[in-house]
């Protein structure tokens, strides 16, 4: 495992390493038995359509947590991020096939605070051309 | 009709117990993916300096929405969970969440109201250890869709 990343070795405008992440009908499921969320939209192609979504969709909470990963792995503590939140602008369609749809996760340091020894991640991510979370952002405590 | 308005202000009261099991930190942590030993491996988590395996940033959705479950359950509060889209969510760690820990939720609805034709609804959940130490603030917008939207 890595060591915690130490905030002395962070600067302002760091890349953290992108992410590709799949996601497919049975991705959704699982997270759908882990969260406890059994939303039909995010199962039931037939119930999505019936209230006008273009196919099954992932949950939004799904979405938020795999692009999360590109801080905890970056930061080498997942206990790390004291703060994470964001906004939901477009779904991610996940149509019933092996390929599903794919995640593009990207995300720069975009502020260091020295009194706390915390930096402000902005997340990107993107699916099928469409940006998939909104102003997505992460305070990360560093060692 | 999206959302009854007049439960904003409301302050539901505290759940029971949710104890945080290190099977489910570890069956969360696959289902997003995320490999980071912290998340199953007790000695991993303990050399990072936490008492026992620690959870994913975002694992504590499994206890807010248990608590937001209560207005989507309510038929007075009028939701189609069906037609229900998530706009927005924040998490406020204000210490790490580890196995073992003993977790009360407390659900306030901010707003609840209509706009265009969709019922938005705002909510923070607090998280506490039954002992009352702070654990987590979540916060959530949820848009429900009009039926011609």
């Amino acid at each position: 495992m890595t060591a915690p990343r130490r905030f002395d070795d962070v600067v302002a405008g760091d890349v953290l390493p992108p992410l590709t992440v799949p996601l497919r009908r049975r991705d959704l499921v699982r997270y759908a038995g882990a969260s406890g969320d059994f939303n039909v939209i995010h199962w039931n192609e037939r119930a999505a359509r019936a209230v006008g979504l273009p196919d099954v969709i992932a949950h939004g909470m799904l979405t938020m947590a795999v692009a999360g990963r590109i801080v905890t792995d970056w930061a080498g503590d997942p206990a790390a991020v004291v703060e994470y939140g964001t906004k939901f602008p477009k779904p991610v369609v996940v149509p019933d096939d092996e390929i599903g749809a794919v995640v593009e996760v990207t995300a720069v340091v975009s502020a260091l605070d020295t009194a706390t020894r915390t930096a402000r991640v902005s997340i990107t991510a993107t699916s099928a051309g469409d940006k998939v979370l909104g102003k997505a952002q992460a305070k990360v405590r560093l060692a | 009709m999206g959302i009854n308005s007049a439960l904003a202000g409301q302050v539901f009261p505290p759940s029971p117990v949710y104890e945080v099991g290190r099977e489910k930190i570890a069956e969360f942590a696959t289902a997003i993916g995320s490999a980071d030993p912290a998340h199953t491996d007790p000695d991993a988590a303990r050399a990072l300096g936490h008492p026992d395996v620690v959870a994913p940033p975002t694992f504590t959705v499994i206890v807010a929405q248990r608590a937001e479950a209560q207005v989507f359950d309510d038929p007075a509060a009028g939701v189609d969970f069906s037609r229900l889209v998530h706009g927005e969510e924040r998490f406020t760690h204000h210490r790490p969440v580890v196995a073992g820990d003993r977790l009360i939720s407390t659900l306030h609805v901010e707003t609840a109201r209509e706009v265009g034709g969709n019922g938005i609804l705002t909510t923070r959940v607090e998280i506490a250890t039954e002992d009352g130490e702070q654990v987590a603030t979540v916060r959530s917008t949820v848009v429900i869709r009009g039926e011609d939207q």
